[in-house]
């Protein structure tokens, strides 16, 4: 098992002997270990069906919602066991963006931003709420194209731009972590692009998770990268090395096209 | 490349031209049918409406709106100088009102309650009891509904026919619609979206109240309108709950009135017959909106 070697960077997460099986005897993930940097962007990559979205899902318990999961090992935010605290709590500690983007339909602009708050009855005065939502959408650069129409449906923007204000949506916390699920496989080049261009930006401020098939994003975003293969961790490495010098067999041939 | 031209180019009619014809007309003859039986169709939804607006529409007027029906000496006294009978059916407006109301009160927060149950545990066995529980209460004709609320209802709880009576046999006959919609309406909800919702730490309850009721709420409310709707037209199950009452009422315990009933108390009263076509386009009319406006909401859901 590789622990992650370039650690430049205190650990915020780390995760110790993670097991997953959706159904009794088939792991999803197998025994994996690693500590997440602080500030970084973390990719995971890996083949499909070989454990990424599991991992990601576990690092804020959304994959609890599948009853007959069952887990072993741990996960620690910054020394606290997440297998102990309250999911609610967790997850606004640890926020989510999904593979397509899923803003809330009933609810405008302004409101996806804070429905966090405005879901879980978190009062908020008004000028603290307004503040929130225009760093926020600063934060995923939408302000500038929302700014006259916040109180329209957030289901009126383009792709790239729902994905945006879902981000925005899991900023609004001021999560420690935010944890993203191939967050652009549904989005254009450009829109991707900006995407991009925003996570380098924002992990000054959170640590970034990305779950990715997309090898040349992780190259170009990521300090650190994960490769997995049918559920196992095979190589942990600042991204530089792994795309120049990969250790195993497997993640050359995945990195090379080989298979994937 | 020249012969798959070639191909493309006959035409079946140039081989086989006697079979074509045949084709042809088979098939002009099957549009023929088809335009026909629905031209038929058509006309009598509008010779039905057409029928209530030319028989009807003398009767409405303020009066109408405003004050109860006539004793049948006046109405007949009115009749026989050629004039409008005077009064209205304000009494049965009044009723059916309120009896809706009141089974829209009962029946909504269970229907969504037992809707939400069955979208929430769609594969346990209880749910498809209860599903099909669902299906056998659509099918149960409304006199027999009728009869049972009058043994619970009118025998031991109200002592008589009564408001409350009435309100549980339409109540009893909304609820498969309201719970049939509520979870049909919300199987259409990606689960995306309640996984957004669980990401910001929001508890399960507060999912279902701010995002899988609020989202479906287009998809419950047409079933809702539609349950009205059907229910408004009910005469048999109101014959043996509510009675009829020949004023205004309020009181929950005590008899009411309704369209349907007055319409069929116009029926056999040959003085009255004037009210039935009046009382019936009213009828009409507000089934008809309820329908359009549940329509509406359907096309205008959320994603
Ligand atoms: N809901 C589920 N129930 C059962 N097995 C699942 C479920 N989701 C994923 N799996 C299985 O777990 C493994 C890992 O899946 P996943 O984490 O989604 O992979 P990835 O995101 O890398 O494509 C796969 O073998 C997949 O078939
Ligand atoms: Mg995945």
């Amino acid at each position: 098992m590789n622990e992650n070697n370039i650690n430049t960077q205190p650990a915020i997460l780390s995760i110790e002997n993670l097991s997953i099986a959706y159904d009794k005897d088939k792991l999803a993930v197998k025994n994996v270990s690693a500590t997440i940097e602080k500030n970084s962007i973390t990719a995971i990559m890996g083949p499909s069906g070989c454990g990424k979205t599991t991992l990601l899902r576990a690092i804020n318990r959304m994959h609890e919602l599948y009853p007959n999961i069952s887990t072993t090992g741990i996960i620690k935010l910054s020394n606290d066991n997440i297998y102990e605290m309250s999911t609610i709590k967790l997850r606004r500690k640890i926020g989510m963006v999904f593979q397509r983007p899923n803003p809330f339909p009933t609810l405008s602009i302004y409101d996806n931003v804070v429905a966090g708050y405005k879901m879980n009855d978190i009062h908020l005065k008004r000028l603290e709420r307004d503040e929130i939502v225009e760093t926020s959408l600063r934060d995923v650069t939408l302000w500038d194209e929302v700014k006259d129409s916040l109180h329209k449906k957030g289901t009126f923007l383009s792709g790239g731009q729902q994905q945006r204000l879902c981000i925005a949506r899991a900023l609004a916390f001021k999560p420690d972590v935010i944890l993203l699920d191939e967050p652009t496989s549904a989005l254009d080049p450009v829109a991707t692009a900006k995407i991009e261009d925003l996570l380098v930006d924002l992990k000054k401020q959170y640590t970034i998770v990305l779950v990715t098939h997309n090898m040349s994003q992780a190259a170009r975003i990521s300090d650190n990268s994960m490769f997995m293969y049918m559920g196992e961790l095979i190589e942990y490495e600042d991204t530089k090395t792994m795309f120049t010098n990969p250790k195993d067999k497997r993640t050359e041939g995945y990195l090379t096209g080989k298979f994937g | 490349m020249g012969i798959v031209n070639k191909h493309t180019k006959i035409n079946r009619a140039d081989i086989y031209p006697d079979h074509f014809g045949r084709r042809k007309f088979k098939n002009n003859l099957f549009l023929g049918t088809v335009i026909f039986f629905s031209l038929i169709t058509i006309s009598f939804v509008f010779l039905i409406i057409g029928t209530l607006v030319v028989k009807g529409y003398h009767q409405i007027n303020w009066a109408f709106f405003t004050q109860t029906p006539p004793d049948t000496f006046t109405a007949m006294m009115a009749k026989s100088s050629g004039q409008l009978i005077p009064g209205g059916i304000i009494n049965g407006i009044t009723g059916t009102l309120y009896l809706v109301a009141i089974a829209s009160l009962i029946a909504i927060p269970f229907g969504i309650l037992i809707g939400i149950y069955l979208y929430e545990n769609s594969s346990k066995r209880y749910a498809s009891f209860i599903r099909d529980i669902t299906d056998v209460l659509q099918g149960v004709p409304s006199i027999v509904v009728g009869l049972i609320v009058y043994l619970w209802v009118v025998v031991h709880i109200t002592r008589g026919y009564s408001v409350l009576a009435g309100s549980t046999a339409l109540a009893i006959m909304m609820l498969p619609l309201i719970i049939r919609s509520t979870e049909e309406a919300m199987k259409m909800i990606p689960d995306t979206l309640k996984e957004a919702a669980i990401a910001l730490g929001t508890p399960y309850y507060k999912v279902v109240l701010r995002v899988l009721i609020p989202t479906s709420f287009s998809g419950i409310m047409t079933g809702i309108l539609l349950a009205i709707s059907r229910i408004m037209g009910e005469t048999a199950p109101l014959m043996l709950t509510t009675l009829g009452n020949p004023a205004i009422n309020w009181n929950i315990t005590k008899p009411v009135s309704a369209v349907p009933l007055l319409i069929w108390q116009f029926y056999n009263d040959p003085n009255m017959v004037d009210l039935i076509w009046s009382s019936t386009l009213f009828l009409m009319g507000f089934v008809l909106i309820l329908n359009l406006l549940a329509k509406w909401i359907a096309a205008k859901r959320n994603f």
